[in-house]
């Protein structure tokens, strides 16, 4: 079945250049093995939330918002679409996400999986 | 025999049924369909056909087998009657009870393969009450409602909360998982030693959550015990290899033979050390040493095996004096080193304490202070050791810091004797 993975992390931890690198690098690692298991359907890393805008209609008045919807100390950061046999296999896959080891990720079911 | 005795006796053996069998037929449905409420139902149903039969037909030979035969044609029945695809109707009315065995029931997929090579549909469902992606509390609930059979009132009534909110715990919980895809399965090898760690703490919860309520008038809360040691034989009986399941067996076992001699006619709490020992159930006691024989001949030590192992010095000392502190002292410290828990170390302090006396003891505590802040026992562990160190104004002030911490009605009430007492002494000399 389907999961969404929400990576979140802090935005505000500066991480050196080098330790930034082996992050993306160890990123590309996992997408690959992943894709290699035909285990990821999808997946995107997101701009900053500087660069997000937050929009509700309200009164048929479109009311937008400079940044994310709430205000958390973790922010998603990016997202993967993956297909797996069970929960079990999607926390493993999870689990090995670089971002896990600093950040948080929420797997959460399509609901239609 | 008379019709009113074979009544009775029948009557009696759909009540031992119950308490046997009832894990393993919801157990079998669910594998079967896939659907815990109706495998729910379906054993519900079985065991009320069992009452109207049982005593026209005779208690059949093997009453486990017709019990879950019965439940899996009502799952047939009511399944053909909902008009479910023909397809999944036909797979459940032709898997045996004990057949094959389809791993990820549920679920799909074979990217996981079942390869633990454990069959048993009620360790399935064991591992699957205890998924750590369920909340601790639903876990617990949901072994109580699908294994042991206690009814959602009943379970409520165990946690002091309405029978609503119990049912709402229970609902969300098997939503998940099905929704979540929560595997209906004994987990792989690979992750076999983290999740029976987690199965054998929903029982040990189960268990304490039983234990701390002996004081009250809870009768319900009391039953907990029972059944976690309940659950905890069967899993030992399932899993005989693993000797942290027999390590809180045994664990469960050395506690619960304790229970008749922990209050005292007023409802309060007997410290252990003036416990009458000829109260406590020796053929827990035995049972439970027994257990931890069997535990230790497996050589693989573990936080279970070293409390009971702590536990079974207790239990073997015939008087309090004998008990050998110097070896529960080397005890906690091993346990320290495998749990690092301010419990732990606050009683590795109490057994250095009775080992070496108290200045080592205390010494050992307000090391830990500055660790664990507010810890809720520290203040009164450090209030008893200065008590017979002779420093009366510094125990005294340490009993009224533990007075205003969280605490049960007994535990309040030996804390403020104590500090009476010391008052009274003041006055006195």
């Amino acid at each position: 079945m389907r999961y969404m993975m929400l990576i979140c992390e802090d935005e505000s931890v500066a991480f050196t250049e080098e330790e930034d690198r082996a992050t993306m690098a160890a990123i590309d690692a996992w997408v690959q093995e992943m894709n290699d298991r035909n285990v990821r359907v999808q997946g995107n890393r997101l701009r900053p939330v500087s660069d997000a805008t937050t929009i509700k209609v309200r009164d048929g008045e479109v009311l937008l918002a400079d940044g994310p919807f709430a205000e958390a100390k973790e922010q998603i950061a990016g997202f993967d679409i993956i297909d797996c046999a069970n929960l079990d296999e999607a926390i493993e896959v999870a689990a090995k996400h670089p971002v896990a080891a600093f950040g948080t990720i929420e797997v959460r079911p399509l609901l239609e999986a | 025999m008379t019709a009113q005795s074979t009544s009775e006796a029948v009557r009696a053996a759909v009540r031992d049924a119950y308490r046997e069998e009832w894990g393993r037929i919801v157990a079998t449905v669910i594998r079967l369909t896939g659907d815990w409420d109706l495998a729910e139902e379906c054993a519900q149903d079985a065991f009320a056909l069992a009452l109207e039969s049982w005593p026209r037909d005779g208690v059949p030979r093997r009453p486990a087998a017709w019990l879950t035969t019965t439940a899996r044609n009502r799952a047939v029945d009511r399944l053909r009657r909902s008009a479910v695809e023909t397809a999944r109707l036909q797979e459940v009315a032709t898997l045996s009870d004990d057949g094959a065995d389809p791993g990820n029931a549920g679920t799909g997929g074979t990217a996981f393969p079942h390869h633990s090579g454990i069959a048993d549909d009620r360790l399935r469902l064991i591992f699957t009450c205890c998924h750590p992606a369920l909340a601790l509390e639903a876990r617990v609930a949901l072994t109580l409602r699908t294994l042991a059979g206690l009814t959602t009132a009943e379970i409520a009534r165990a946690f002091l909360v309405s029978e609503a909110t119990m049912a709402k715990r229970l609902v969300r919980a098997k939503r998940k998982i099905r929704h979540a895809g929560i595997p209906y399965r004994v987990p792989p090898a690979h992750l076999l030693p983290e999740r029976v760690h987690g199965v054998l703490g929903v029982l040990y919860l189960m268990f304490n959550e039983g234990h701390t309520a002996s004081a009250g008038p809870n009768l319900v809360r009391q039953g907990l015990c029972d059944e976690a040691i309940r659950l905890a034989r069967t899993l030992a009986r399932l899993m005989p290899d693993e000797p942290e399941v027999l390590g809180v067996l045994a664990l469960m076992l050395l506690h619960h033979a304790r229970r008749g001699a922990r209050l005292d006619h007023a409802g309060d709490l007997v410290t252990l050390e003036r416990q009458d020992r000829s109260r406590w159930d020796r053929a827990a006691i035995n049972e439970g040493l027994a257990v931890l024989d069997a535990a230790m001949r497996l050589a693989r030590p573990g936080p279970y095996q070293l409390q009971a192992a702590i536990a079974a010095c207790h239990a073997s000392a015939p008087r309090a004096e004998n008990t050998d502190w110097t070896r529960i002292a080397a005890l906690y410290q091993r346990l320290a080193g495998l749990v690092p828990s301010p419990v732990v170390q606050v009683n590795r302090a109490v057994a250095v304490a009775m080992a070496q006396g108290p200045a080592a003891g205390l010494r050992l505590v307000d090391e830990l202070v500055a660790d664990a802040g507010t810890y809720r026992l520290l203040p009164a562990v450090r209030a008893d050791l200065l008590r017979r160190l002779g420093r009366r104004g510094e125990a005294a002030a340490s009993y009224r810091e533990a007075l205003a911490l969280p605490a049960t009605e007994p535990e309040r009430r030996y804390l403020a004797r104590r500090l009476a007492e010391l008052s009274d002494e003041a006055t006195t000399t």
